[in-house]
C-alpha cells in the first residue's frame, strides 16, 4: 500500500513535469492545427542546449534553459514561417505533407545531434542533482521536486498569459475563428507566428527540465511523441489546464505500471492511452 | 485499346524483370549483390505498399515499421513453432498486417489525418513492446534462425530470398497499379483532395480508406516476413525501427506518389545511395541524407521526380497507365 502510494506522489510529480514539456505542443497543435511531430524533437534539442552551456560554462540549468529561451523563440518564428509559406499558404494536402516535413525535421535533428554528441547519455551537474529526501520509507529525488515546481510554475504561467493578456487572447482567437480575425483589421499569421514562438520558446525551460529529470540521449523524442501527444489530444487540442490534468494522469498511470509491472512495460503506457483517447473520446476530456 | 497495350507493356516488362531476376541468381557467383540488391528490394516492395493509402488516400502512415515488425514476428513465430516454409510465412504475414491494418484504420481512420499518422506509431512502440515481453519470440535479447536447406534451382538462401522479395515486388506494384486505374483508386483520390466534397458526392471514403489501410498493411508485413531469414536473426528494437517508416515515408514522397512508378524511383534513387552511403560513410549520415532529402523534396517540389520529370503530372493527380 505504501509502495502504491509512493507510486501515486512520484506520479503526480512526474505528471506536472509532463504537462512542462507539452505545454508547448498543446498550443501549436492545439490552437495553431500545426502537425508538430517535430516538437518532442526540438524539446531534446533544448535538453543538449542546456547540456552544453552546462558542460562549457557550468552554468545552473535552468538558468541555461532560460538563457536558450530567446533563442528557441526566434527559431519558432522561423520555423513557422517556413510552415506557412511551403504549406498553409498553398492550400491543398498542406496536411499530409506537412506532417511529413516535420516527421523530416525530427529526424535532422536527431541524427545532427548524434553527429555533435555522440549516441552516448548526457546529464548536467547541480546541487540539486543526486539527493533526496526522505519521508519513511520512500524517498523523493530533489531534482523531481525542482522540476515539478518549475514544471508548475511555467504552465500556470502560460495559462495565465494565454486568458488574461491582449496577445494571449488573440492566439486564442485566431484558434477559435481566423477569418473573423482577419475582418477584424488584425493579421492572423503574425499571430500564430508568434505564438508558435512562444510554443517553441517554452521548450528552453522544459529541455532544462527533461535533463535535469534525466539523462537524455539523440532518440529520446521518439518516447516522448507519445507522451506529448498523448497529453494533448487526452487534455482537448487547446486546452491548458486539461493539459495538465491529462499529464498528472498519465504520470500517475506511467508511475504505477512501473511499479507494478516493471520498466520493461512502461513506453507503451503513453501510447495505449493515447489510442484508448482517440478510440473513446477523440474531443479529450476538457474538449468541446 | 491504349489501355490494353499499357497492359501487355506492363505485364512483358513484369515477366523481362523476374527472368533477368532469376538467371542472376543463376549465372552470378558472389553473393553480395544479392545481399545489397534484397535490400533495396525490400524497400521498392515498403514504398509501393505506403503510397497506397499514403499517396492515393493521404493518410501518412507513420507505422511502416509496426506492420514491418509484425511480419518478421509472424513469420519467427510461424516458422518457431510449426516449421512453416516460407511461402506460408509470408501468406501468414499479410493475413495478419492485413488485419492489423483493419484494427487501426477503424479506429483513426474516421478523424483527421494527424490522428492517424501519430496512432500509427503509437501502434508501433505498443507492439514492440509486447514482442519485448514474449517469451517465445526471445524477448528483448532476439531470436537466432536457423535457415532450413535451400531449395532448386537456387544454390543460396540469399539468392532465394532475392528472387521472392522480386515476387513480392512485383506483386506489390501489380495491386498498386490495379487500385489506381480502379475505382478504389480515383474514390481515393477524391477523398485526398476533399475528403467532404467526397463523402458528398457519394463516394463511400471510409470503405475505401479502410481497403487501402490494409491492403496497405498486408504488403508490409509480407515484404518484412523474410527478413528473419536474410539476417538469421530477428529482435524487437531492429524489426520495429523507426527508420523503415521514414525510409518507406520518404522514398515515396521523393519519387512522387500520383503513380506507382514513383516510389519505384524513389526506393531505386535512395535505396541504392543509402547501401552506398552505409557501406562507405556511416548510417548516421545516410540516414541525414534521408531526412534532407526529404525535407527538401517536400518543400521544392511536391509532386515528386516523376512531377519534375513530367510536368504533366502537377496537373492531373493520376496518369493513365
Amino acid at each position: 500500500m505504501d509502495l502504491l502510494l509512493g507510486a501515486v506522489v512520484l506520479g503526480v510529480l512526474l505528471g506536472c513535469f509532463y504537462a512542462a514539456v507539452s505545454v508547448g505542443l498543446s498550443v501549436a497543435f492545439g490552437l495553431l492545427d500545426v502537425p508538430h511531430v517535430a516538437h518532442p524533437a526540438f524539446l531534446v534539442l533544448a535538453s543538449y542546449g542546456v547540456f552544453q552551456l552546462n558542460e562549457s560554462y557550468d552554468i545552473d540549468p535552468l538558468l541555461a534553459g532560460l538563457a536558450i529561451t530567446p533563442l528557441f523563440f526566434v527559431f519558432g518564428l522561423l520555423a513557422y514561417r517556413v510552415y506557412y509559406e511551403t504549406f498553409e499558404r498553398r492550400g491543398s494536402d498542406a496536411a499530409v505533407r506537412g506532417i511529413a516535413f516535420f516527421f523530416g525535421i525530427a529526424f535532422i535533428i536527431e541524427v545532427l545531434i548524434i553527429l555533435q554528441f555522440g549516441v552516448d547519455q548526457r546529464s548536467v551537474s547541480a546541487t540539486y542533482i543526486g539527493k533526496s529526501w526522505r519521508f519513511g520509507e520512500f524517498r523523493i529525488p530533489i531534482r523531481q521536486l525542482v522540476a515539478f515546481a518549475v514544471a508548475l510554475a511555467l504552465t500556470v504561467l502560460l495559462a495565465v498569459y494565454l486568458s488574461k493578456t491582449f496577445m494571449g487572447r488573440a492566439i486564442r482567437a485566431v484558434a477559435q475563428d481566423e477569418e473573423a480575425l482577419r475582418l477584424m483589421g488584425a493579421n492572423p499569421v503574425r499571430i500564430k507566428q508568434f505564438a508558435f514562438g512562444i510554443a517553441t520558446a517554452v521548450l528552453g525551460i522544459a529541455g532544462a527540465l527533461l535533463i535535469i529529470v534525466a539523462p537524455v540521449e539523440p532518440t529520446l523524442d521518439r518516447a516522448y511523441i507519445g507522451r506529448t501527444f498523448c497529453v494533448v489530444v487526452m487534455a482537448g487540442l487547446g486546452s491548458i489546464s486539461g493539459t495538465l490534468i491529462a499529464a498528472i494522469i498519465l504520470g500517475v498511470a506511467e508511475s504505477i505500471v512501473l511499479t507494478l509491472f516493471g520498466a520493461s512495460w512502461a513506453p507503451a503506457i503513453s501510447f495505449a492511452m493515447l489510442l484508448g483517447v482517440l478510440a473513446v473520446r477523440p474531443q479529450g476530456l476538457l474538449g468541446r | 485499346m491504349n489501355k490494353r497495350n499499357h497492359s501487355i507493356a506492363f505485364w512483358a516488362a513484369v515477366v523481362v524483370f523476374l527472368v533477368a531476376v532469376l538467371s542472376m541468381t543463376q549465372i552470378v557467383r558472389n553473393e553480395y549483390p544479392f545481399f545489397a540488391g534484397y535490400v533495396i528490394l525490400q524497400f521498392i516492395a515498403l514504398a509501393v505498399a505506403w503510397s497506397i493509402l499514403g499517396g492515393y488516400a493521404g493518410y501518412v502512415n507513420f507505422g511502416t515499421n509496426a506492420f514491418f515488425g509484425v511480419g518478421v514476428y509472424t513469420a519467427v513465430a510461424l516458422f518457431k513453432a510449426t516449421g512453416a516454409p516460407l511461402a506460408v510465412q509470408i501468406a501468414a504475414a499479410a493475413v495478419v498486417g492485413m488485419t492489423l491494418g483493419f484494427g487501426v484504420g477503424l479506429l483513426t481512420l474516421r478523424m483527421r489525418g494527424i490522428f492517424f499518422s501519430i496512432a500509427t506509431i503509437a501502434l508501433a512502440i505498443i507492439i514492440e513492446t509486447f514482442v519485448m515481453n514474449w517469451r517465445f519470440v526471445g524477448g528483448a535479447a532476439g531470436i537466432q534462425i536457423q535457415r532450413p536447406p535451400v531449395m532448386a534451382p537456387f544454390d543460396s538462401y540469399v539468392k532465394m530470398l532475392f528472387f521472392v522479395q522480386a515476387i513480392l515486388v512485383v506483386i506489390a506494384i501489380a495491386i498498386a497499379r490495379y487500385i489506381q486505374n480502379s475505382r478504389i483508386g480515383r474514390g481515393l483520390q477524391a477523398l485526398r483532395d476533399d475528403e467532404l466534397a467526397a463523402e458528398c458526392t457519394g463516394v463511400p471514403t471510409l470503405k475505401l480508406k479502410l481497403i487501402a489501410c490494409m491492403i496497405s498493411g498486408a504488403l508490409i508485413s509480407a515484404a518484412g516476413a523474410p527478413a528473419a531469414m536474410y539476417l538469421q536473426y530477428a529482435d524487437p528494437s531492429s524489426a520495429f525501427n523507426l527508420s523503415y517508416s521514414v525510409s518507406a515515408l520518404a522514398m515515396a514522397l521523393i519519387g512522387g506518389t500520383a503513380h506507382w512508378i514513383g516510389p519505384v524511383l524513389g526506393a531505386i534513387l535512395l535505396g541504392s545511395t543509402q547501401q552506398l552511403l552505409a557501406v562507405t560513410i556511416s548510417s548516421e549520415v545516410n540516414v541525414l541524407v534521408l531526412g534532407i532529402m526529404l525535407v527538401l523534396f517536400v518543400v521544392g517540389a511536391p509532386k515528386g521526380i516523376i512531377g519534375l520529370l513530367r510536368p504533366r503530372y502537377r496537373l492531373r493527380a493520376g496518369g493513365k497507365q
